[in-house]
Order: structure tokens, then sequence, then C-alpha cells
């Protein structure tokens, strides 16, 4: 494999002295493009209390071409489907080489905190979403209670 | 028989010499009767003038030009570097009426799809706001972006720094270095295909890259295909532009007809690369069917054909309750599993009216049998309705496919004939000319077919049906002749080229009938023309 960009370096370095309160990115030891992250749920959302576990990808072409995330823990939210993957502008169109893996994972915790369900992925959610919210709230906080309960330790 | 092909002949060449004294040397396709006379236009316009125009100019021409027939429309063959020009001449006109550069007036005509007058009167109203949602600032006039070295700067893209990197912002400050700037821009345009609306790799940012700012960056094949996709996304913008749908060709053609107009006309136009499109639907040339007919039609086909000869071959329905039935195997004693009528499948009758002659159906005279089948004919008729037509559309496309083969073996039975005969190459044209002629023929016979379909029954149709028959005969008759062994075909030579013209002749008042019709609303469809 070809020397690790500049770029990717100094990000991983910069994720690691100065973490973003709430989330960590640790790359793998073989393979220092993947990455394995948790995001803690935002607070006064139902995800509160959760502890999700996604996984990170930087393609080749890397930053001209978004990183590829997806949600590795179950999770109830109209733009994340059941095989994890997300619904969101700058991990598609609206990706610009200058935002970064941290920029990136803040704007999933954000989506967390405020789920858009007339732009969904998941149709099933979404349309519990829209028909009793209150209902799918208490869904989304018996899923993260069930599937994303922090290790006791 | 004889005498109306002569007469006809007589008519055609001169037809063709009308042609040919204005369509300059064109590899044979001068002889062909349907190159429209609007063609005229493609062969005579200059790169510089601006096609908007041109249209008005000809529409204005005297509404009957003598060798324009009814079935055909005006149009245009563009190719890319004349779209180009035709850009780069809108862009300067209006940049000195909004006192912008060019490189933005070019990102604000292409915000507005082309629309001239829309933007003029946008931007008189409020610059800023006209100026903001096309993706430029408002000093986009002043001090043009430079690639500079600058102090102390560190790439937000690849973490590069030093003093000797190259950077480079547009007016909204972004700053990268040129490396990342040039590799953003290469993959947009690459791998995304992206060129009118490439913005600024900054976070948010929605400036949208200039031309001159490209420019700057990029090396001439990056250039290339900028400006191709710039010119693509100018073609898909205008109305009056479509592609030429035939592979590998880069023409585009212009055409005055507008969708509502569909219904009444059918616009095919012949791109200079030879293939002949009908406008409104991009699909191969359908006439004398309008589109939506065409729509309708081979969606029925490739819904029901294969279907519907099943049904019809294999199945009968039950008498009573007119379920479809097949029957695989025993007895001719039926009973419908749906409405338990019991019935004989040979007459359809009542099985109670068989008395003891079972298993030997001989009562075709009985009442009930008879009442049955006249009950049963009547709801097959819609199907057989149906295949009858398309059993002819698909006998003439299958002929067209062969018909084609016969025509890429034309050309070597020409070489032979010029060898076994002593001809020459020109005179054994007519072969080639007889095998288009076919071809198109073919073409045009196939689509009557769906267009009578639909049509309703009345003294209109019948006229319409004769046509068709004339055309049908001789076509047949021509491809008859083609099958001929070489030692027969220079005998042959003057019946084959009477019989060339006059199936073009057959075809030009088909097609001229339809389209008259068409256009005064004449035709009673059985449908309704979307």
């Amino acid at each position: 494999m070809a020397a690790l960009p500049k770029r990717i370096v100094k990000e991983t370095e910069r994720l690691s002295k100065e973490p973003v309160p709430g989330i960590s990115a640790v790359p793998h030891d073989d393979n220092l493009r993947y990455f394995d992250v948790t995001i803690d749920g935002p607070s006064q959302s139902p995800y509160e209390g959760g502890l999700f576990r996604l996984e990170l990808f930087l393609p080749d072409d890397y930053p001209m071409t978004p990183p590829k995330v997806r949600f590795l823990t179950k999770i109830y939210h109209p733009n994340i489907d059941r095989l994890g993957r997300i619904c969101l502008d700058v991990l598609k169109s609206n990706w610009s080489p200058a935002l970064q893996i941290r920029t990136i994972l803040l704007s999933i915790q954000a989506l967390l905190g405020a789920p858009n369900p007339d732009d969904p992925l998941a149709n099933d959610v979404a349309q519990a979403w829209k028909e009793d919210q209150s209902k799918a709230i208490e869904t989304a906080k018996q899923w993260t209670a069930q599937h994303a309960a922090r290790p006791t330790a | 028989m004889d005498s109306e092909d002569d007469f006809n002949s007589s008519q055609m060449s001169e037809d063709d010499f009308a042609q040919d004294s204005d369509v300059e040397i064109d590899e044979g396709k001068d002889a062909e009767s349907a190159r429209s006379s609007s063609c005229d236009a493609s062969d005579t316009w200059t790169v510089d003038s601006d096609f908007d125009d041109d249209v008005g100019f000809e529409s204005q021409d005297k509404d009957i030009k003598p060798n324009k027939h009814a079935y055909e429309v005006d149009f245009n063959v563009f190719e890319p570097s004349q779209i180009q020009a035709s850009q780069h001449k809108q862009i300067a006109e209006v940049s000195s009426i909004l006192v912008q550069p060019p490189e933005a007036t070019a990102i604000l005509l292409r915000h507005m799809r082309w629309n001239k007058e829309r933007l003029i009167d946008q931007y008189m109203e409020k610059p800023e706001e006209t100026l903001e949602s096309a993706g430029l600032g408002q000093d986009a006039a002043t001090n043009p972006p430079k690639i500079t070295k600058i102090q102390g700067f560190c790439c937000d893209i690849c973490c590069e720094d030093g003093p000797e990197l190259d950077t480079f912002a547009m007016r909204c400050g972004h700053r990268f270095c040129v490396d990342c700037y040039r590799q953003y821009l290469y993959t947009k345009i690459k791998d995304e295909g992206e060129a009118a609306r490439i913005r600024c790799p900054g976070d948010k940012c929605n400036r949208v890259v200039d031309s001159k700012s490209l420019d700057l960056l990029v090396g001439d094949d990056l250039h290339d295909r900028y400006q191709e996709l710039l010119t693509r996304t100018y073609v898909d913008d205008k109305e009056k532009l479509r592609w030429c749908p035939a592979p590998n060709c880069v023409y585009a053609v212009e055409c005055a007809v507008k969708d509502r107009e569909l219904p009444r006309v059918v616009p095919t136009v012949h791109c200079d690369c030879g293939h002949y499109f009908c406008f409104g639907c991009s699909l191969n040339d359908h006439q004398p069917a309008p589109c939506s007919l065409v729509k309708r039609w081979l969606k029925k086909c490739e819904d029901d054909s294969e279907t519907a000869n099943w049904i019809s071959a294999n199945t009968k329905e039950c008498p009573k309750c007119h379920s479809t039935i097949e029957k695989n195997g025993g007895c001719n004693h039926m009973t419908c599993r749906k409405c338990r009528n019991e019935f004989c499948w040979m007459c359809m009758g009542l099985w109670s009216e068989h008395g003891t002659s079972w298993y030997n159906c001989n009562r075709f005279e009985e009442k009930s049998g008879s009442e049955a089948r006249d009950a049963q004919a009547k709801s097959r008729q819609s199907l057989e309705r149906y295949l009858h037509y398309y059993n002819r559309y698909a006998n003439h496309e299958q002929s067209a496919k062969l018909d084609k083969d016969i025509y890429l073996k034309t050309e070597k039975k020409m070489q032979q004939l010029q060898s076994s005969t002593g001809m020459s190459w020109i005179e054994v044209q007519y072969l080639d000319t007889a095998s288009h002629a076919l071809q198109q023929c073919r073409q045009t016979l196939k689509w009557t077919y769906a267009f009578a379909y639909y049509l309703a029954r009345n003294n209109l149709t019948e006229i319409f049906e004769d046509n068709q028959k004339d055309l049908e005969m001789a076509v047949e008759n021509l491809s008859e002749m083609f099958e001929k062994p070489i030692d027969q075909l220079q005998g042959l030579k003057v019946d084959m080229m009477d019989k060339t013209a006059y199936c073009n002749k057959r075809r030009i008042i088909l097609l001229n009938d339809t389209a008259e019709n068409l256009k005064q609303g004449n035709w009673e469809f059985n449908v309704a023309l979307s």
C-alpha cells in the first residue's frame, strides 16, 4: 500500500491528541484507513446514554471523495437503515474536501439529536416517526437500551 | 401499371433533380426522395449564425415551399463546435448588457437555463440576489484571482505547508494549494461528470468555479472534457435542441416543434450522420404514428404480444362466464372450474344437449352451440384484431432486418455486377438506391400498422388502408426483385429503378395524407391522444 498521505496522518494525530468529547475514532493497526468509531448518544435525545459503534473507511481518493461510514450498532432512526447506512448530505453531495473525519462524526452526532423523517432512508421508521412521534421516540429509547448499552466495566 | 410507373418515375426524376441542385455532393443520399428540403438550411448556414434567429427567419419564409412535404418539419443539424460558438455568441451579447465578465455571464446564463430575457429582467431588478443564487459573488467584475505563494500557508486538504507552495482561491477566499484544487477539479469533471456547477472546495461555499479560474488550473485534456460537458448541459437545457441518439454521433438537431404540438405532428428529423429519428421522443423514425400512440403501442407489445399469441392459439373461453380455459388433456366434456358450466370443447355448446353422442361432436348446427361460438367470437375479436396488426408490424420489423442484411450485401453485389457485366460504378448505384428505399418504406409500413390499430373505422381509415395496401404491394414487388441472381439484375435495371421510384412516391403520398389529417385533427382514434 502506498504511503499514507500527510493529511490522513495529521487527522489521525489530532483525533488522538485533541479528541472530540463524546466521540472516539481509532485506526486499525493493519489498515490505517479503517477506523473503529464510537459516538455517545446526545443528551436530550432518545439515544441518550447509548454508546454507538460505527466503522469508517477512507477511500483511496480521500479527501476528494467522502469517507464511508456505517453504524454497526442497531439503531432506530429515520435516516439510518437496517444495514446501518446513513443518509446525510455531507456524506454525499455536500461533501467538501475541506471537511474532516471529526467534522463528519460531529454531523452524525448532530443527526442523532435531530432526526429528519422528511428525508428518510428507513421508510418504515420515518413513517412511524411521522404518524406517532412519541411512540417512535419510545421505540428508539428501547432499542438504545437493548442494543447500545455501555459495557459495564 | 406500366404507365403509372412511368408517370411516377418521371415525377421522381424531377424531384431528384431539384434536390441534386441544392444538396451538395452527399454520397448517394441525394437520390433519396425523403431527404427534406429543409436540410438545405444545414448545408448553407455559417458557423457564426445564431440559430435562434435562423429559425425565425425560416418560419417567416413563404409557408408553402413547392418541394416541402406535409410530413416534413424544419430542422437544422449542428456539430459541437457550432454549438459552442453559439454559446459564446450569446454569452458575449448578454455580457455586454449586464456589464459582467464573460465567465461570470456564462455562469448566470447556465443558472437561468439559457433564458436570456429572464436573466436580464431578474438581474436588472435585483442584481445581488441573482448573482448570489447563481453562485457568484458581487465582486465578480474586479481583479481576477491569481495563483500566488503565501507565507505561513497550510492547505486544509492535504495539510502541506511551506513558502514555495502555489495556492489558489476564488474571490470567496477559500484558499487551497494548486495541486489539491487541480485534483478536486479533476475528480469533479472526470469522475462525476460535473461542469456547469462545480462549487468551491471550501465547506458550505456556494461559489461556482468559473471557466477563467479553471483555465488557470487545469491542462488541455481536462479543459476539453469540461467544454464538452458544458455543451451537453447547454443542449439539455435548450428545449429546441436535442442530441442525435445514434451511437457515437456527436451532432445535435434543432427543431422548433414543441411538446404540446406532438399530437398534431410527427417531427422526424434526419441527422447528418444518416440517422432518422423523432425529435419528440428520440426514438427511431416512426412516421406516420404520433409519439403518444407509439409509446402506447410499444408498451402494449411488450406486455401483450406473446401472451396474446399463446392465449389465441391454446385457449378458449367458457361460454358462460368467459374464463379463459386451456384444455390440457382428457375428453371434450368440459366443466368450467369457476362456474361449473358443462360444455363441449369442440362446438362450445351445452353438454346436456349432446345426448349420447359423447366424444364425437357432430352438432355444429345446434342453437346453443352457435350462440356460444358467436359470443366467443366477439370476445376474441379484440384479441384477433390486435394480433392482426401486431403480426404485420412484427413482420415488417423482421423484413426490415433482413433487408438490412441485403443492404450490407448490396455493395458486394454491386462489385460483382460491375465485374460480370462491365457496368461502371455509377451505373450500379440503382441497387443502393433501391435498398435504401426498401428499408425506409418498411420502417414506415411497420408504423402504419401500429397507427391503424388505434384508428376508428370510417372513410378516412379506408383511404388510409388503401394507401397502406398500395405501399405494401410496391414494397413487396421491389423486395422480390432484389433477391434475383446477379445475372438477371442487369436486365432488371430500368424496372427496378421504376419500382424504387414508385415505392418512394407511394410512401410520400401515404405520409402526406396522414400528416395533413393529423395536423387538422381529422383522425378519429379509439384512444385519447395525450
